[in-house]
């Protein structure tokens, strides 16, 4: 029986056959967390009804197999797809078409390969593991009985040019047809489509190398199909609808000429190929083609002129001059420009009654115009700081006028104490949120950092605030927020609480501080947000507005609480069983060329400009997006290349005035794991003049997971990573801490002194960015030097910001060891604070804030993971191992117990 | 000995009829449901057909030797409900294994009575595996879509001691039968994939589904054509239909199966639609003369009876079976 029909067949309740002479297929992509925002908020808020709705609308717009990724790191992956897709099966006119099962995570396609009857696609699967992690999947697919999508993507890399790309899905393909023997017409190669016109050379031949490789596959690969994501292709035209739309429409109408068969398009963001104007076509394909040497730079010429009058407003720089005066200081606030604002000042003074006029006249009005701009997201965070800075330029300009006439104070709408809690130093939100809350009219009593409960509640009565803002960025500032709300409630203090911050969340807020507290406690995690927060807390009537967050937080608290499912956790000794096997007898281990610890006093941070990894800078700023695409963006592209053109201008004073100091100590040690989960360092070998009295002996603590793995995966702990003890072989560690901080306070006071608080949270956001690098280029160092276990690396920088070396530099108080605590051992073994002067708090946050600590694990197999939840088992062998308190390691370990 | 896929090669095969139908004419008592071995138990099992095997292994082996004597090329197991969780009704979760082991031992121990009366007609034995009364893919509460009362691994493991029970017991070949939701199937096949490789087995594998009603589509609410595409994943000897509708009612849905597969097709309707007392009073001549529509269009590799067919519906069909061709297998360009 000889079977020649081989078309890729399909099902959900009907069937979808994949013939030459079906039309192209279109996969619906917005029941996607990872492409939509709105999708990723209601399964978030498990509003799971809307998002059904949300598929429902693909279908009924065309789509002809629905893709559904739930991959976000907030979210329990494997229960989001599983209930999605047991909700979508009970919705006949959404169940009828087939569904693609998109995760990056291997138990999470098989959670949905679980609940669906017809015949579904994963998306997807790659050799980026190895061939026997391919292998293993593959056969699971097929015996789920799905259809798959392979990815370019190999143990190096994903494919980048032609070659690779044909490679790569040839070898693919010749795994599934011939060991797995999966049918072939049941693949379809995603060979990659990446964005082009993006001003590097190494895109500019990203389209056509789709093309020619989409040919080669269906010329090749018998049977197999070939998809893609369309979007990607125009990702740095994003706002641009008018060439974005040319742009897929071109891409698509080539890439089906090439053979390609399916793909995930946004049909609303389709131009019809005919009615592309020739003009733009030619540019587009002219790009796509990659037929010229200016091809990108006549495209984005072209892109200016379909977007509009961009030109025209440049010539209309100066024209604003000469509009009436009103005008002239609104245009000065919205465009932050301080250039004219005193003279301009000065005239409305001259023209109003009182001095005080000009701030509750013009100067209100401009800046309502900045809330409003701003509230309706027409304008970004670093403007608006910009715009405080005209404002309080101005006001200060006033100031001495006013109390010439002694005709009283500027009315605030409010004030409101800010300061960052006990214990922590980190201050750039807060920061932000003052300026934002200062330009909305409200008086800012900000008390900095490291503020003791009791001094915030002293001022807090002092000054009569009305609103108090607690901020922190560490894991123990939780504990301080839940402590100042019970010392709230214990003086009888009835001043509404908001809570800001990197770890803090609405649950945390809902769950662990409102309880305490018979007042108003609210989150608020954006300086936009904090505007409306505060003015509805302030409204006259705002009864109604707090019983609503009363009540809201009420409901949050419980759901949270009730939430059915409990992860699942094993017990630490099991866990211990489980831990992440490395073969000792073979493993590579590479004996440090210098063991001890050494010192960079004076370190020229000029060279660690190319080591920065600017996207979480945009991100300090609320600008979202990966550098250097994020400079592109027609949303937020122009604020954020402005934004990156004054961080360039700062960064170049900072190096060629040496405003900040960089400093580093590290070390390498002999170390073996002991007991499962304690690194033993074996300080007697090496000299140390700096180890005073430790005995020779020392030990890191290492915290192991303990949620239920899927089988095959381990529960892992850093100690894993470390030779044990008893394989009898000798192993490394390595411990650092650097800091680039040293100067960013004294510089910070003298912007806000000159009233530019934009440039003062500049600098501090700066001095983070560089301790970073300042990281990224010490492990560098230690790996082809002074460890030197992998001399020969050669990787860029984007290639280190995505992790690629060898070795893990994980650092106390994030995912892999969220134990502060263990920051102490770090400080015991390097001597830090007398070796280099970084101090560490209370709450064991460093001081200067911008430093990095951790430690160096070379060995080839070890990798960053989140530690999770764990259990009061592990928590009481923890706390004996430490010689703490049962309690004590609770409060340092409360982020990360589960409950019970 | 002649394998089955060989002997699917030469002709039209014909498939056993009902065994609840042939089970009750014997009218069996709560005590003769027992037997000695359950005498004291404590729930009632009389319903319980799959345990006969342990209880009354005359009787089902005298069923399977009327269906042989009328004709018959391939016996299914007495094995329906052999599962833990169809057994769960009765508590005897236990007895799954022993359940399957010796009902798979009956039907091969007659079979291989005839099969050397008559070395010209093999005859083999089909392991059947029910869909369980229990859905994967269908919410038991409306006001719950996204509930499950049984997960895919529930299945799985479920269906594994039920194949890996069937096979040592001997069967020629699995069936997975009246198929309602598509899920259940795949659970099924998953686990008859996974024990063909640890024991290294090829034995085939046949599938029907049910098509509930005149809609066309199962229970969970798959066109043909979809759950086609469902479970053609991995080799199986045939897909075809059975149960729910009479010949009559299921033969647009053969057509179009017999279009859109390679594999062999299969069917065993029932004797008719219900009448208003629940019976199937449509004759052997009649469901004949159906049949014989089936075979004169080429629809069909293996044919046989469910719900109200009796050997004398076999022998009808058998004897009308063996004056028409196989259906051959498409190949299409």
């Amino acid at each position: 029986m000889t079977k020649t029909k081989k078309y890729l067949t399909l099902s959900g309740l009907e069937p979808l056959v994949v013939t030459p002479e079906s039309n192209f297929i279109n996969i619906g992509e917005r029941t996607n967390v990872t492409g939509s925002r709105k999708f990723l908020r209601l399964i978030k808020e498990e509003k799971y009804n809307e998002a059904i709705e949300v598929a429902r609308h693909q279908v009924e717009g065309g789509a002809q197999i629905l893709d559904v990724n739930m991959d976000e790191g907030m979210l329990d992956g494997v229960y989001a797809m599983t209930t999605f897709l047991n909700l979508i099966a009970s919705e006949p006119d959404i169940a009828r078409i087939p569904v693609m099962i998109d995760s990056s995570k291997w138990e999470i396609l098989e959670a949905g390969l679980k609940v669906v009857q017809g015949k579904s696609v994963v998306n997807s699967i790659s050799l980026k593991e190895g061939e026997t992690e391919f292998i293993r999947q593959a056969k699971l697919v097929k015996r789920y009985g799905a259809a798959v999508v392979v990815m370019a993507f190999d143990e190096v890399g994903q494919a980048d040019n032609y070659q690779r790309r044909i490679d790569i899905c040839k070898r693919s393909y010749d795994i599934l047809v011939d060991v797995v023997n999966f049918p072939p017409q049941d693949i379809i190669f995603d060979p990659n489509i990446f964005p082009v016109a993006t001003g590097l050379d190494e895109h500019r031949k990203n389209a056509l190398d789709y093309f020619q490789a989409t040919k080669w596959i269906r010329e090749n690969l018998p049977y197999a199909n070939v998809s893609g994501g369309v979007s990607n292709v125009s990702f740095s035209f994003r706002g641009n609808d008018a060439v974005r739309e040319a742009m897929h429409s071109s891409f698509l109408y080539h890439a089906i000429q090439n053979g390609m068969n399916l793909g995930i398009v946004n049909p609303s963001m389709l131009e019809v190929y005919d009615e592309i104007d020739k003009d733009l076509l030619l540019c587009v394909e002219d790009v796509l083609f990659d037929r010229r040497e200016d091809a990108t730079d006549r495209l984005l010429d072209f892109a200016e002129s379909v977007k509009g009058q961009k030109r025209e407003e440049e010539t209309a720089i100066q024209e604003w001059r000469n509009d009436p005066i009103q005008d002239r200081i609104t245009h000065a606030l919205v465009k932050g420009i301080d250039a004219f604002i005193i003279e301009d000042v000065e005239e409305a003074r001259l023209m109003s009654n009182k001095p005080i006029d000009v701030i509750e006249g013009h100067l209100m009005i401009g800046m309502n115009v900045v809330g409003d701009l701003f509230g309706s997201g027409k304008m970004f965070l670093p403007q608006v700081v910009k715009s405080a800075r005209v404002m309080k330029r101005a006001v200060a300009y006033l100031q001495p006028f006013i109390e010439a006439e002694k005709d009283g104070k500027q009315e605030f709408s409010g004030r409101i104490l800010m300061a960052t809690v006990k214990g922590d130093v980190h201050d750039i939100g807060k920061n932000i949120v003052s300026v934002v809350l200062g330009c909305n009219n409200y008086e800012i009593i900000d008390l900095g950092v490291m503020v003791p409960p009791e001094k915030i509640i002293e001022i807090a009565i002092k000054e009569k605030v009305d609103i108090i803002g607690l901020s922190g960025l560490i894991t123990p500032s939780l504990d301080e927020m839940v402590y100042m709300s019970k010392e709230l409630e214990k003086r009888d203090i009835k001043i509404p609480l908001i809570i800001g911050g990197a770890t803090t969340s609405r649950a945390h807020s809902a769950v662990k501080i409102a309880p305490n507290y018979s007042h108003s406690v609210v989150h608020v995690n954006d300086a936009s947000r904090a505007v409306t927060v505060v003015g509805n807390l302030l409204r006259k009537d705002n009864t109604v507005y707090k019983e609503q967050i009363r009540e809201e937080y009420d409901k949050f608290r419980e759901q949270f609480l009730k939430r059915g499912r409990q992860k699942e956790f094993i017990s630490i000794e099991e866990a211990r069983k489980n831990k992440f096997k490395i073969d000792w007898k073979n493993s590579e281990i590479v004996k440090p060329k210098q063991l001890g610890i050494q010192i960079i006093e004076d370190f020229d941070i000029k060279k660690l400009e190319t080591y920065i990894d600017w996207s979480p800078f945009f991100r300090s700023w609320d600008l979202h997006g990966k550098y250097p695409d994020i400079l592109n963006d027609v949303v937020v592209g122009s604020q954020a290349t402005e934004l990156f053109n004054d961080a360039l201008e700062l960064l170049k004073r900072i190096f060629d005035e040496k405003l900040l100091k960089a400093k580093a100590v590290f070390g390498l040690f002999p170390a073996n794991t002991i007991n499962d989960d304690d690194i033993e360092l074996d300080l007697s070998s090496v000299s140390l003049s700096e180890v005073e009295d430790k005995e020779g002996k020392l030990n890191f603590l290492t915290l192991r997971q303990q949620s239920k793995k899927a089988e095959g995966k381990p529960n892992i702990a850093l100690a894993d990573f470390i030779a044990p003890k008893d394989s009898g072989r000798q192993d490394y560690i390595g411990a650092f801490c650097v800091s680039t901080g040293f100067g960013t306070q004294e510089l910070a006071t003298q912007f806000e002194a000159n009233l530019d608080d934009y440039n003062a949270i500049m600098i501090k956001a700066l001095a983070d960015r560089l301790a970073e690098a300042f990281a990224e280029y010490l492990h560098k160092e230690v790996r082809t030097k002074h460890w030197s276990y992998a001399q020969n690396e050669d990787l860029s920088n984007a290639e280190l910001i995505k992790e690629s070396y060898k070795g893990i530099r994980p650092a106390p108080g994030y995912p892999a060891c969220p134990d502060h605590l263990e920051k102490k051992t770090i400080w015991d073994l390097l001597n830090v604070d007398e070796n280099i002067g970084v101090k560490l708090t209370e709450s064991l946050a460093m001081w200067p804030a911008a430093s990095v600590s951790g430690y160096y694990l070379g060995n080839p197999e070890a990798r960053y993971f989140g530690l999770g939840k764990i259990t009061e088992d592990q928590l009481k062998d923890y706390s004996k191992r430490r010689g703490i308190s049962n309690e004590e390691a609770r409060k340092w370990l409360n982020p990360n117990l589960a409950e019970n | 000995m002649s394998s089955i896929k060989q002997e699917i090669k030469k002709r039209i095969l014909v498939l056993d009829g009902a065994m609840g139908t042939m089970l009750q004419q014997y009218n069996f008592t709560e005590e003769d449901f027992r037997g000695e071995r359950f005498k004291n138990y404590p729930s009632s099992l009389k319903g319980n057909n799959d345990l006969l095997s342990i209880t009354q292994p005359e009787a089902i082996a005298e069923v399977h030797r009327k269906y042989f004597e009328a004709g018959a090329d391939i016996v299914e197991t007495n094995t329906f409900s052999g599962t833990t969780i169809a057994m769960a009704d009765y508590n005897l979760e236990e007895l799954v294994y022993e359940l399957n082991y010796e009902s798979a031992k009956i039907a091969k121990q007659v079979a291989d009575e005839f099969t050397k009366a008559n070395p010209e007609k093999p005859r083999f034995v089909a392991g059947s595996i029910g869909p369980t009364n229990k859905t994967a893919s269908l919410s038991p509460d409306v006001n719950r879509p996204e509930y499950r009362a049984i997960t895919f691994d529930e299945l799985r493991i479920a269906y594994k001691q039920q194949v890996e029970a069937l096979i040592d017991g001997g069967v020629d070949v699995l069936l997975v039968e009246t198929i309602f939701d598509t899920l259940n199937a795949k659970a099924a096949l998953f686990a008859i994939e996974e024990v063909k490789e640890t024991q290294n087995s090829d034995i085939p594998v046949m599938v029907s589904g049910t098509i509930t009603d005149a809609s066309g589509r199962t229970l969970s609410g798959q066109t043909v054509e979809a759950f086609l595409a469902s479970i053609s994943h991995i080799p199986l000897l045939s897909v075809g239909f059975n149960c729910a509708l009479g010949a009559e009612q299921l033969k647009p849905y053969l057509q179009r199966l017999s279009i859109a597969t390679d594999f062999y097709t299969s069917a065993h309707p029932n004797a008719g639609l219900p009448n208003a007392f629940g019976e199937y009073d449509q004759t052997p001549k009649q469901m004949q003369q159906l049949i014989e529509d089936y075979l004169q269009d080429g629809l069909i590799n293996i044919i046989g009876g469910c719900c109200g067919t009796n050997p004398e519906h076999i022998k009808a069909i058998a004897e009308v079976a063996q004056n028409y061709k196989p259906r051959e297998i498409v190949i299409l360009a």
